[in-house]
């Protein structure tokens, strides 16, 4: 026993002047968690496929499927010489400047697919028969479908992203573990929204620059505001998915959870078909839900053109879910 | 690293803790000295892991004083995740990255301590730095918890069952680099139900049971304190007669004498006058020998002694 203390005594001072302790590293630890975040999720061919490839496959198929016949010129009648000037600039489009009467007389014969007419605020009204395949086809492709799977994939890669992280490794111990290190707690969350807000750029691009190349999707308004618009309403589901997964234990708990708020969002927040369809009711519910948000000032921006100020309540709308949801994600989250 | 200021690494005093109806810890003392590598024994339940959870900061007692380095947690918690290494008993590292991207997340938290190469070279994971977590064996991901626990360059290290469910091996060559740490005259405290473990590596042992210390020194003082040097163990199977027991406590040097299913456990003292007296009775019995066995007493004798139950029971 003495001879094992004595030796242990003597190596230690040896190793202590041999192994200074100030070996510093230059590694930041947000910079750390955000890279192995990232990594963590490259890493993932299923992910990737969701995220990435899924989006582009469905604006693909569902592009297809309302399309027809091959695209050739559509004929709309518009009301105002200003917007004439401006639409006439659009080389798929054949416009005719006719008075509001002869307008909806040729609507309604089928004359013209589209009748486009100034609204409230320098906004933009469309018309369209339902019963015709080719003005129904036309607005499925160009108000609908690329917005409204921006905001879906928005919705879902921020809420997945980060749900299926975070409880994973909440149930592997491997939170608790690095709460048992110095490293900063608002780091560690801080690092999934950098990680996806890195990912979203590539996310955005792709699947806009799929409905640019294929489908000729107009993008009107600012691509500043465009952006800014893309950053808010990620910020927004990841608060959500944040607070969605600050308490689940298993994976099952969280997946439950998250189909329970995306679900509703789905089919009621304008995806696919227009909110307008469900009773007049609701329509106030469906307006404050966090998808109609985004996908309606997507919407605003990409084919109306609006800037920010139009799209003020929808930005509101994004702030507040964005806040209440992170504020209780905060003070719900269990760290182990 | 003795330091002026505290007298303890680790200083527990009267610890209480309760899950809503099972008591965990009830009324523990214990103190660690710097320098030395302290050893918590016990079987599963006994209140190891609070214990070690509650010196990490993890849990929090019901009652009592926790003083790690002198310092508590309520006001130096910063301070003491700079010095603290920690291994928990069953963490999963991300499965996707590499292990030198796992140290060098680790040691991106930490003021301090050696680089990532240095670490990956200690903990002798040099072919497997660039492999996947998933790909590690267990022995290589026990020694990858280590290396992420010594980062920081720890004064006091915890390990919390750090060679449950390995191979003979692996757990020899994870003592080996425990024992590394330990000449360098750091502090560390491992629970372990593995008597060899706690043998080998452990100055000081306090055996647990039901969140009590029911026994503290050497694990040689605890092995002398039972009064037993020896355990001899022997079946006579077959045999037409029954063994006439009381005949062989007349036999000078053995002590309590044990039967279960047709194996008996004698505490011996002195070996080499007891088993050739114990063949003579035998052979006067007329009662054939199937297996003997003897061991030196270990700390399992010294649990058995004071609960009449085996460590791993459970």
């Amino acid at each position: 026993m003495s001879d094992v203390t004595s030796i242990s005594g003597v190596r230690s001072r040896e190793a202590v002047e041999k192994s200074p302790r100030g070996t510093g590293s230059a590694d930041h630890p947000l910079v750390q968690l955000t890279v192995v975040r990232l990594k963590e999720f490259l890493r993932e061919p299923e992910a990737l496929f969701w995220v990435f490839i899924f989006p582009i496959l469905l604006a693909a198929g569902l592009g297809i499927a309302f399309r027809n016949r091959p695209a050739e010129v559509l004929s709309i009648a518009v009301v105002s010489p200003d917007l004439a000037q401006s639409l006439r600039q659009e080389k798929l489009l054949d416009v005719e400047q006719l008075s509001t009467s002869a307008a909806g007389d040729a609507l309604r014969t089928g004359k013209v697919a589209l009748l486009v007419e100034p609204g409230a605020n320098g906004s933009v009204v469309y018309h369209y028969d339902d019963t015709n395949p080719e003005g129904r086809a036309a607005k499925m492709l160009a108000n609908f479908l690329i917005p409204g799977l921006l905001g879906m994939n928005l919705m879902g890669s921020a809420i997945w992203g980060m749900g299926f992280a975070i409880v994973d490794a909440r149930r592997k111990k491997l939170m608790k573990r690095l709460v048992a290190t110095p490293m900063p707690r608002p780091y560690y969350l801080l690092s999934f929204i950098l990680s996806r807000l890195l990912l979203l750029v590539i996310e955005v691009v792709l699947l806009l620059g799929f409905g640019v190349i294929a489908f000729h999707v107009p993008v009107r308004g600012s691509l500043l505001d465009f952006s800014l618009l893309c950053v808010l309403g990620s910020l927004s589901f990841s608060a959500l998915g944040l607070l969605i997964s600050s308490r689940a234990r298993t994976i099952e708990a969280a997946s439950g959870l998250m189909n329970l708020v995306m679900l509703p969002m789905w089919i009621a927040s304008g995806v696919f078909f227009s909110a307008q369809r469900f009773p007049a009711v609701v329509q106030p519910i469906i307006r404050a839900l966090p998808l109609t948000a985004v996908i309606d000032a997507l919407r605003a921006n990409m084919l109306q053109g609006a800037n920010l100020t139009q799209v003020g309540p929808e930005l509101a709308i994004l702030s507040a879910w964005m806040i209440v949801c992170f504020g209780l994600a905060l003070k719900l989250f269990r760290w182990r | 690293m003795p330091k002026q200021g505290p007298r303890d690494a680790l200083r527990l005093c009267n610890l209480r803790k309760a899950y809503k109806d099972v008591v965990a810890l009830d009324g523990l003392d214990l103190d660690v000295q710097f320098g030395e590598c302290f050893g918590l024994l016990g079987p599963n339940g006994a209140g190891k892991t609070t214990t070690i959870e509650i010196c990490e900061g993890l849990t929090s007692a019901d009652s009592g004083e926790v003083e790690v380095l002198g310092l508590h947690w309520n006001s130096d918690a910063a301070q003491l995740r700079q010095r603290l290494g920690i291994q928990l008993q069953d963490t999963q590292l991300s499965d996707k990255l590499t292990v030198t991207e796992t140290i060098r997340l680790f040691r991106s938290f930490y003021r301090q301590g050696p680089s990532p190469a240095e670490i990956i070279a200690m903990m002798q994971l040099e072919e497997k730095r660039k492999s996947r977590v998933s790909s590690l064996s267990g022995g290589q991901k026990q020694r990858l918890a280590l290396a992420c626990a010594l980062v920081g360059d720890p004064d006091l290290l915890f390990l919390d069952e750090p060679t449950t469910g390995l191979d003979p091996q692996a757990r020899r060559q994870l003592w080996d680099l425990i024992e590394e740490f330990k000449l360098a005259g750091r502090t560390i405290l491992i629970t372990t139900h593995y008597m060899e473990e706690a043998e080998r590596l452990c100055d000081r042992v306090a055996i647990m049971d039901h969140g009590r210390k029911i026994a503290l020194g050497t694990p040689q003082e605890l092995i002398a304190s039972i009064g037993i040097e020896h355990m001899v163990e022997f079946s006579a199977g077959g045999a037409a007669k029954k063994l006439d027991e009381s005949a062989l406590r007349g036999i000078e040097g053995i002590g309590d004498i044990h039967s279960e299913n047709g194996t008996v456990q004698m505490q011996v003292t002195e070996l080499h006058r007891a088993v050739p007296a114990l063949l003579d009775e035998l052979r006067r019995q007329g009662i054939p020998l199937t297996e003997l066995r003897t061991h030196s007493a270990s700390l399992e004798d010294v649990f058995v002694t004071l609960t009449g139950r085996h460590l791993r029971d459970e």
